[in-house]
């Protein structure tokens, strides 16, 4: 039977980085039937991250960003051309432009877009910009490039605190205003929070936090914003970074258990259906799909991570070709970086599943460190602040459930430079401007799926 | 020809930095920042690059455009 799943129709919607990978690794299987990648941007897969850093910073153009294949995926590309249904007992994707692709197997890769500014008169003023495809980063380059007065971002998670980074880097004023107590609290918790805090306002941010953005002004071009408390914000470009929208309303007719959190997929990145009954035929990678992980209590993970996009497209890629016995789990632990302000943050694991946080290493005050974050006595996350190289100690103890807080002299034969643990202070996303690019969304696939909404 | 840096693997060793220092760069201490497209003449010494990484995080490929000619 294998011979069997070399052979046939796979069509992948997405055309990014998950959707490239799953491409090349389908061809790398032994895959030699008909393959198909559909994607809504008339252009081939490029590579997001730098846009909010090499780009911002004029080093590079918004175009450049294109990703290198490891080999060609000899596949028939469908660009510019959006995906608007899915028949699942006809196995067609339905095409915006009135075609329909007939498939054996289907991916799911659509990714996420930018969180619009929820009043689309004020979203459309001139000089109002969100950040996520290479368009959006080439009109705001241009923008910076043209020197404005001040920049107003809109929330403070990694992509609003790393566009603030690339201001101050060009020289230029921001104001950066946050919901939550702090930037990346979200994602780091309230430790680390306040490091990031402290970066950002020496830098010469003008860090507003605890406020939210009532209004945008402008009378046909941006001019500034009304804050909760009361005080304005003269600027004349506004950056709306307030997350990700999870692109799954063109799957609402398909019976899946697809919502605002994703595309419910197995350890194998199979698609749940409405019922949760796991599909044969329908796989999901990428940061719209939602899947469950053993080292985090078999929660659903929703994650916007550049690794877990590529590693999860491999798997899904493998098992799309590979029958029952030799699939393979999506296990991978979660990894993410940023950098801004100088600084290289990345993480292992997911620090929002944590009662407990320590510093194992270095300081907030030395701006160098690794914070080690426990949930019940295990660990479950690290941070690194400019020491990357220990991430790997890091994830070996998270993959074995090491205990919590680590020994002393777990790391660098030193005692741990906090004490005591304490609390990590995770708050609920509800209440940040800005959302975690680590969500766990709990236990169950999305019940119904009424919930979600057509794009108007 | 194109470049991507899996940034998840780069642990900072900065080889790259030393073997093509038009294309990559340190931001600070640690945080890597490069050029995503590489100029004929900058092949050789990237291609370099890609090898001499500890970790090899650099892939260096042809565009999808490219292959689809």
């Amino acid at each position: 039977m294998p011979g069997d799943l070399r052979e046939g129709r796979i069509v992948i919607v997405g055309a990014s980085l998950a959707g490239l990978r799953a491409a090349e690794t389908l061809r790398e299987k032994g895959f030699t039937g008909t393959l198909t990648v559909v994607g809504d941007e008339p252009r081939p897969p490029y590579d997001r991250p730098p846009l909010s850093k090499q780009v911002l910073l004029g080093k590079a153009a918004a175009n450049a960003t294109e990703l290198p294949t490891r080999w060609d995926p000899d596949a028939e590309w469908r660009l510019g051309v959006r995906a608007t249904g899915l028949d699942p007992i006809g196995k067609r994707v339905l095409l915006a432009d009135g075609e329909s692709l007939p498939f054996d197997r289907l991916l799911i890769a659509t990714g996420t877009r930018a969180r619009p500014w929820p009043n689309p008169q004020e979203a459309a003023l001139d000089g109002v910009f969100t950040l996520r495809t290479c368009d959006d980063a080439g009109r705001l380059a241009d923008r910076l490039a043209a020197g404005p007065r001040r920049v107003l971002v809109i929330g403070a998670g990694f992509t609003g605190s790393e566009i603030a980074s690339a201001c101050r880097e060009r020289g230029i004023e921001v104001t950066v205003a946050e919901r939550g107590p702090a930037p990346l609290v979200g994602a780091l918790g309230g430790t680390l929070s306040r490091l990031a805090a402290g970066m950002q306002r020496a830098h010469g941010v003008d860090l507003r936090c605890g406020v939210t953005v009532t209004a945008l002004r402008g009378n046909g071009r941006f001019t500034g914003a009304d804050l909760s408390d009361g005080s304005r914000i003269d600027a004349d470009v506004c950056v709306v970074a307030m997350g990700a929208v999870r692109n799954v309303e063109w799957l609402a007719d398909a019976g899946l258990a697809a919502g605002p959190q994703g595309v419910a997929c197995d350890a194998g990145c199979r698609a749940f259906n409405m019922y949760g009954i796991v599909t044969d035929d329908v796989f999901v990678a990428g940061d719209v799909s939602r899947f469950p992980h053993p080292l985090f209590d078999y929660q659903m993970l929703s994650l916007e991570h550049w690794g877990n996009a590529v590693a999860q497209a491999e798997v899904a890629a493998h098992n799309m070709v590979s029958p029952g016995p030799l699939r393979r789990p999506h296990l991978a632990v979660p990894v993410f970086w940023s950098s801004q302000f100088g600084f290289n943050i990345k993480s292992v694991g997911v620090p929002t599943f944590s009662d407990q946080v320590v510093i194992a290493q270095g300081s907030l005050a030395a701006r160098r460190l690794v914070a080690v974050y426990g949930y019940r006595g295990r660990i479950t996350a690290a941070v690194t602040v400019n020491m990357a190289k220990w991430l790997e100690y890091y994830q070996r103890l998270i993959e074995t459930a090491a205990p919590f807080p680590p020994g002393p002299g777990a790391a660098d034969g030193h005692p741990l430079v906090t004490e005591f643990p304490i609390p990590s202070d995770v708050p609920d996303p509800k209440g940040l401007s800005h959302g975690p690019t680590v969500a766990l969304t709990g236990h169950l696939p999305d019940r119904r799926l009424t919930v979600v909404r057509r794009a108007c | 020809m194109r470049i991507v840096v899996d940034l998840t693997r780069c642990q900072a060793y900065a080889q790259c930095v030393f073997l093509a220092p038009e294309m990559f760069e340190l931001h600070g201490e640690e945080a890597l920042l490069y050029r995503p497209d590489v100029p004929d003449e900058q092949l050789e010494r990237v291609r370099q690059a890609a090898a001499a990484c500890p970790v090899q995080a650099i892939l260096v490929g042809e565009a999808v455009s490219a292959c689809a000619g």
